[in-house]
């Protein structure tokens, strides 16, 4: 018998809202491993309080509960289902472990006759207890780094005298590295010392001896209930131990290690899972080695459950280790399950990678004012992109175009630093553009061996850094007439953008790209198959590269491309790129249900998108997966190859949106809303006299390019003025001043931080509600999806506000003038699909603050809490498949909704923690409440005057 | 330092298609084999320098190869045994303290012809689908009608001898000689690593060349008989198999792997055959299906041994399966001492999944005692 039949019902437990440590992998890991239940004939029931996830959709799920992640929640579920067989905590992060032990601990999973399946209780409390932990390992001969715990003050204090500096702080039972920190000066000890105790919850630390500069691996592991274990994945740390690995670029496959020494690292890991207890399922051990001669090797830690890393090698490998690691957990072996991506093969082997991948992560210390920004033992970024090449430098580059940062990839773009002592100080202070300052170093002539020894990046990367610069430096002595074949495709194969190679050759990026398609200089689209091609694959994850050319014996030459392309109609979707504050995982979710809306209407599908962590990236949502750079170039080209009906840029937030100009000037057919509406309600300018014309009310506001400008339109508008910059995203770089000092100093501040901006300057409306809607309009009908309340004043960024679904204290006259507006704004935008409209109402007038004609933060909230696909209808609309007034709107929700949004600030203790117009919240969540006279409700309703007496 | 632009060289198949790629260093010229690939992602110099390679014009899958260089101790014969290397990218740099050399000059000492920038994956799914194939790596790209005039008189790989070329030419010993047991092992292409593992358990080992007679191994009375990997096609290994024959009649306890793991089945009158591409991996999963668990093995081989004939011979048991296609990867004698299995054990490069079975021979010598 495969699998456990006794297993008839299974609980599953969310990760919550998105935390820094804490992302949408989860989301990927959970989709995944309820789908394998489903697959089993399962019953699935599912508990997370964050609503913009796919796993919490009604089709997930048998029973979906959008509930707090508390005992109280878990108890009530299991009253309402005594059926339930077992629970699988090792999807959502260490959140759904915490949760799980707790329950444990109050004896829940007993009183209910519920098993644990996929990790037992033991495991989690030994790897969770450093010193449990370290015992262990030390019984199986396995080596850690000189250790020690302190329960007190003074006990650590007599371990910092044992060890010497510097040395590593790390707080017991807490996610992300929260309370880590090195620390190298004998007179920064206690804060820190103090910090770590005061963040775990058993107020323990545990004090390391720090092996900075050893080089860091993880290794993804699998194992069945015949003791069987595989490694999926080795992942190496570019930067080398010191950096937290989330914080860390990270390559796959290894890129510096000799067999000998891996596979006695992978010796250790298999006995290292083997012993800290009997469970079924996925695990993640991190090791560090000795850059010297003697290669040895320590271990750092182990996760008994599905990690973010394990989202990163599940993509990076095309090995789906939540699936996989579901089965495990219902009773199947490894020999029993067939590799899923090649349909042929057994799912018990090790895949093979005929490529390298590339993560950099994405921080977003712009929004944490105040904040150190120095990369170190805690994780900082919000986000992460990959980048698949056929070589690490095109992995790389990929990566880096990734990142929508204004780069194009690494040098030429003139964006590099020149300074010596800068460069110098950035690469010992490692922060989130040290990846570009390496090459930035290098152009400037700074010896390789002395950016190791500041860096301790293994030579080997150093080296391909190095060799980029002097390809850069050859081209540059050419001109675009006078390149020859042979230099472009190593430039492309490379990874250089033709946007940087024209930088080089001093022309226009059309010029380099019409020259490599007149040389046929083409991507060419391989194949994520687990196995470098050794056996046929079925699944369509495909990257794209430059290769070299193959001749048939008849003479034809040309270039291999693994992706066919079928006579089917197809759309593409365009990604969100990497998590960042004002764009996480809705539009994920958004992308996702366009996806399977747009096959639902017999389109073939095409996703493209560079996030690891999403579902839109799981090779069993769209028909074909393009894991590619939402840059210019590769879009420009995957479209060229595809020829899709059109492309829909409404879903993937300002990342898709800010493509469609370019689309549309290429002729490039964008489904629902025209770029012309998008712009329009982009250019302040326009859209006012929109709103003026239909006799909508809105702040008075004037633009300006200049300080100056700023100063004269100060004049007539009256103070408080909001000022904020055009085209960014979640508020970036927003503020309300309340005279003319503040705003010039702002103004001069914008101006130098985005140079050439517009800025806004909007009269800003002091003790306004606020308030949004959302909306589906087929350009001749419009139905308003949902209207939310914000419980903070105006003047809080909307996803840094609680919010609630409907309205708690609009009045019906207010109410009327938001429905009003709303259908009269998507109509005269001519809106085709989703918009998002918000609202500031003062002395009972409703005022437009701006209006999006896209996929808002807000639409997977309104979907969740009404239950009604409002994606999937929108996307059908923007198809032209479907008008509004064809769909069946049945929205049901009792009592209120309220989107609570969840922050990160434990992160950056040194941060302002003030809310304002800038988005910081990295996370919502969902609570639902019968009526306001809710508890919950109340607090923040009395934390609102509070706002208001301020 | 200045971006260097490297030659032309290709590849051109016995079916007529080239694949362009870039010379590897300075060495040049022309080197003929059967085309076939790896997909291991680290043990590139043990690959290289295992004799059951040889003749073969070796295609890495991983996309980069060299990055951490040479050294000595971990080659697994005295020299390079590959016939050309074919790879995506290659390291002319290098990073590891351990090691004594680059990669490029590794090969260099050899003469090796090696090409890069080719697209190793049209080439690997060429193979795949239209089975392996002769071919040529060449750096005289001009030289293209003579060169497959050169290529049409290479012989096919299957009913090719090739032992003979890597065994010792003279008897050599490995390991203590005050062990507790001596074991005679028949070299017809056999790895360092083997020899480590059986001389690291207690035995002392005397390796024989190829066309050693039974009699001469048994002169130096040892306890038990290793059978060695080796390149080529087993069945014209008629010394060989006759050993094994002789080794099983004297039910000396007898351990044989890959090459001699064929050998064994020949002499219980099992054949074997050539296969579409072979196993070249180190992720290739088997099954033992004496204890219901799977291993990741190492593996290296283009022969099989027939699965039917070996289930139905009553001498012989089928204790070892590959997962992915069912192929035999291990058999037992029912009731001699014997037992073989077609993948590496010994690892280097790969999984150490399957030590157990030197251990296991070893227990079988002592049992015999």
């Amino acid at each position: 018998m495969p699998k456990n039949e006794k297993l008839k019902s299974i609980l599953i437990i969310g990760s919550g809202p998105i935390v820094i440590g804490q992302a949408c992998e989860f989301d990927y890991a959970g989709s995944q491993s309820l789908r394998s239940l489903r697959e089993d004939g399962i019953e699935t029931i599912l508990i997370n309080s964050n609503p913009a996830t796919i796993m919490t959709d009604p089709s997930m799920a048998d029973h979906v509960y959008l509930l707090p992640l508390t005992t109280k929640s878990i108890i009530q579920i299991l009253k309402e289902h005594p059926q339930i067989d077992a629970v699988l905590p090792t999807m959502g992060g260490q959140t759904a472990l915490n949760l799980c032990i707790e329950a444990d601990e109050k004896g829940i999973w007993k009183d209910f006759d519920v098993d644990l399946i996929g990790v037992d209780i033991d495991a989690i409390n030994i790897t969770e207890d450093r010193e449990k932990f370290r015992e262990l390992m030390l019984k199986i001969g396995v080596g850690m780094a000189p250790q020690a715990t302190a329960t007190s003050f003074l006990k650590g204090k007599e371990i910092a005298q044992e060890f010497g500096f510097p040395l590593v702080i790390r707080a017991s039972y807490t996610l992300g590295g929260a309370g880590a920190s090195i620390v190298y000066k004998p007179e920064d000890f206690d804060d820190l010392l103090r910090r770590g105790l005061e963040i775990s919850p058993i107020h323990e630390v545990m004090i390391d001896k720090a092996m900075m500069g050893w080089k860091e691996y993880e290794l993804e592991l699998l194992r069945d209930k015949n003791n069987n274990v595989v490694i999926i994945c080795a992942i190496e740390n570019m930067d080398p131990m010191g950096i937290h690995t989330g914080d860390s670029i990270t390559v796959a496959p290894a890129m510096t290690l000799s067999d000998t020494t891996y596979q006695k690292m992978r010796d250790l890991a298999i006995k290292m899972m083997r012993s800290i207890g009997d469970f079924e399922g996925g695990c993640n051990v991190q090791f560090a080695v000795s850059p010297d001669d003697k290669e040895d090797i320590i271990a750092i830690e182990i996760n008994p459950r599905v990690s973010r890393s394990s989202a990163l090698a599940s993509k990076a490998t095309g090995y789906p280790i939540a699936k996989v690691a579901t089965k495990l957990a219902i009773g199947y072996s490894l020999d029993e399950l067939e590799n899923q991506i090649t349909k042929s093969t057994s799912a018990l082997f090790e895949p093979t990678l005929d490529y390298v991948i590339v993560k950099i992560p994405r921080w977003n210390f712009d929004k944490f004012e105040g904040s150190d920004r120095t990369l170190g033992l805690q994780m900082k970024a919000v986000g992460e992109v990959m980048g698949i090449g056929r070589s690490f430098q095109e992995a790389l580059h990929k990566a880096t175009q990734s990142l929508e940062i204004k780069r194009n990839g690494l040098g030429a773009d003139g964006k590099g630093y020149k300074d010596y002592d800068q460069i110098i100080s950035k690469l010992t202070h490692a922060s989130w553009d040290r990846v570009f300052v390496i090459y930035d170093a290098i152009q400037m002539g700074i010896p390789l061996s002395r950016i190791h020894d500041i860096t301790k990046i293994d030579m080997w990367y150093l080296r391909q850094y190095e060799e980029l610069y002097m390809l850069e430096k050859e081209i540059s002595t050419y001109t675009i007439a006078s390149l020859d074949r042979d230099l472009l495709l190593e430039a492309k194969q490379k990874g250089f953008a033709d946007r940087q190679i024209a930088h080089m050759l001093g022309c226009y990026e059309s010029e380099v790209y019409n020259k490599r398609t007149e040389l046929k200089i083409n991507r060419v689209y391989k194949l994520v198959d687990t196995c470098a091609a050794e056996f046929k694959a079925m699944t369509p994850y495909y990257y794209s590269t430059f290769e070299a050319e193959i001749e048939t014996p008849d003479g034809t030459r040309y270039v291999e491309n693994d992706s066919e392309v079928s006579d089917k109609k197809k759309i593409v979707v365009l990604g969100s790129g990497p998590n960042r504050i004002g764009q996480g995982i809705e539009f994920d979710y958004c992308c996702v249900h366009g996806v399977l809306a747009a096959a639902e209407c017999g389109y073939e599908t095409v996703m493209i998108n560079c996030n690891p962590e999403t579902v839109s990236t799981d090779f069993d949502t769209a028909d074909k997966l393009y894991f590619e750079p939402v840059f210019w170039e590769h879009i420009y080209d995957i479209i060229r190859h595809e020829k899709p009906e059109g492309v829909i840029v409404q879903l993937g937030g300002q990342t898709a949106l800010k493509l469609a100009e370019k689309l549309s000037k290429y002729g490039i057919k964008i489904i629902g809303t025209s770029f012309e509406s998008l712009d329009l309600a982009e250019d302040r300018g326009s859209f006012s006299t929109l709103l003026k014309e239909n006799n909508i009310p809105y702040p008075e506001f004037d633009i300006a390019e200049t300080a100056d400008e700023a100063l004269a339109v100060a004049d007539k508008l009256d103070f408080p003025i909001l000022v904020r910059p055009s085209y960014v995203l979640g508020g970036q770089g927003m503020k309300i001043v309340i005279n003319k000092q503040e705003l010039e100093e702002h103004v001069v501040d914008l101006l130098r931080k985005i140079p050439n901006n517009k800025l806004l300057l909007d009269h800003y409306l002091d003790g306004a509600i606020e308030a949004e809607a959302d909306a589906i309009c087929d350009g001749e009908n419009v139905y308003i999806i949902g209207i939310m309340e914000h419980i903070e004043p105006c003047g809080i960024h909307s996803g840094d506000s609680n919010a609630t679904l409907p309205p708690f204290n609009l009045g019906e006259f207010v109410m009327q003038q938001i429905k009003d507006h709303t259908k009269k704004i998507a109509l005269a935008l001519n809106t085709v699909g989703l918009i998002n409209i918000q609202f500031a109402i003062k002395d009972d007038t409703v005022y437009i603050i701006e209006a999006n004609p896209r996929a808002s933060r807000t639409v997977p909230f309104i979907a969740k809490a009404y239950g009604e696909p409002y994606v999937n209808y929108a996307t059908k609309v923007m198809l032209g498949e479907k008008k509004v007034t064809d769909f069946d709107f049945k929205p049901h929700l009792d009592g209120y909704a309220i989107k609570q949004p969840a922050f990160s600030f434990n992160k950056f203790p040194n941060v302002d923690k003030k809310l304002g117009p800038e988005m910081k919240s990295t996370g919502e969540s969902i609570l639902f409440i019968d009526s306001l006279k809710d508890d919950e409700f109340y607090n923040l309703y009395s934390r609102r005057k509070m706002y208001l007496s301020k | 330092m200045k971006y260097q632009s490297r030659k032309k060289a290709l590849i051109l198949l016995a079916d007529g298609t080239i694949f362009h790629g870039k010379a590897v260093g300075e060495t040049e010229g022309s080197a003929f084999g059967e085309v076939c690939f790896n997909t291991g992602m680290t043990g590139y110099q043990e690959i290289f320098t295992d004799p059951s390679y040889y003749g073969q014009l070796m295609v890495t899958t991983n996309a980069h190869i060299g990055n951490y260089g040479t050294k000595e101790e971990e080659s697994q014969s005295d020299s390079v045994k590959i016939a050309g290397l074919i790879c995506r990218n290659f390291s002319y740099q290098y990073s590891r303290e351990q090691a004594d050399d680059s990669l490029e000059n590794f090969l260099a000492k050899s003469n090796l012809i090696a090409i890069s920038d080719v697209d190793t994956r049209a080439l690997v799914s060429h193979i795949r689908d239209n089975g392996a194939m002769n071919g040529v790596i060449t750096t005289e790209v001009e030289k293209l009608d003579e060169l497959k005039k050169q290529l049409a008189a290479v012989p096919n790989m299957d009913g090719l001898e090739l032992a003979s070329k890597v065994s010792t030419k003279e008897p050599y010993y490995f390991g203590d000689e005050n062990s507790n047991y001596k074991v005679a092992a028949l070299d017809i292409g056999i790895k360092k690593n083997i020899l480590r593992n059986i001389a690291s358990r207690g035995a002392y080992v005397k390796v024989f060349p190829y066309d050693t007679k039974f009699e001469d191994m048994a002169a130096w009375n040892p306890d038990g008989y290793f059978l060695s990997n080796g390149p080529g096609d087993p069945e014209p290994l008629k010394s060989a198999i006759g050993v094994a024959k002789q080794i099983i009649e004297k039910d000396k306890p007898l351990f044989g792997i890959c090459l001699g793991h064929q050998v064994i089945a020949l002499a219980n009158g099992v054949s074997t055959y050539k296969m579409h591409n072979g196993h070249r991996g180190i992720n290739h999963p088997v099954k033992n299906l004496l204890t219901g668990k799977g291993e990741i093995t190492s593996q290296n081989h283009g022969f099989a041994v027939n699965r039917e004939e070996a289930e139905s011979n009553t001498e012989l048991e089928v204790t070892h399966v590959h997962l992915n296609d069912d192929t035999v990867a291990g058999i037992k004698m029912k009731n001699k001492n014997c037992f073989s299995v077609q993948y590496h054990p010994e690892a280097s490069p790969g999984p150490n999944d399957s030590l157990y079975l030197f251990d296991q021979f070893i227990e079988n010598i002592a049992k015999a005692n």
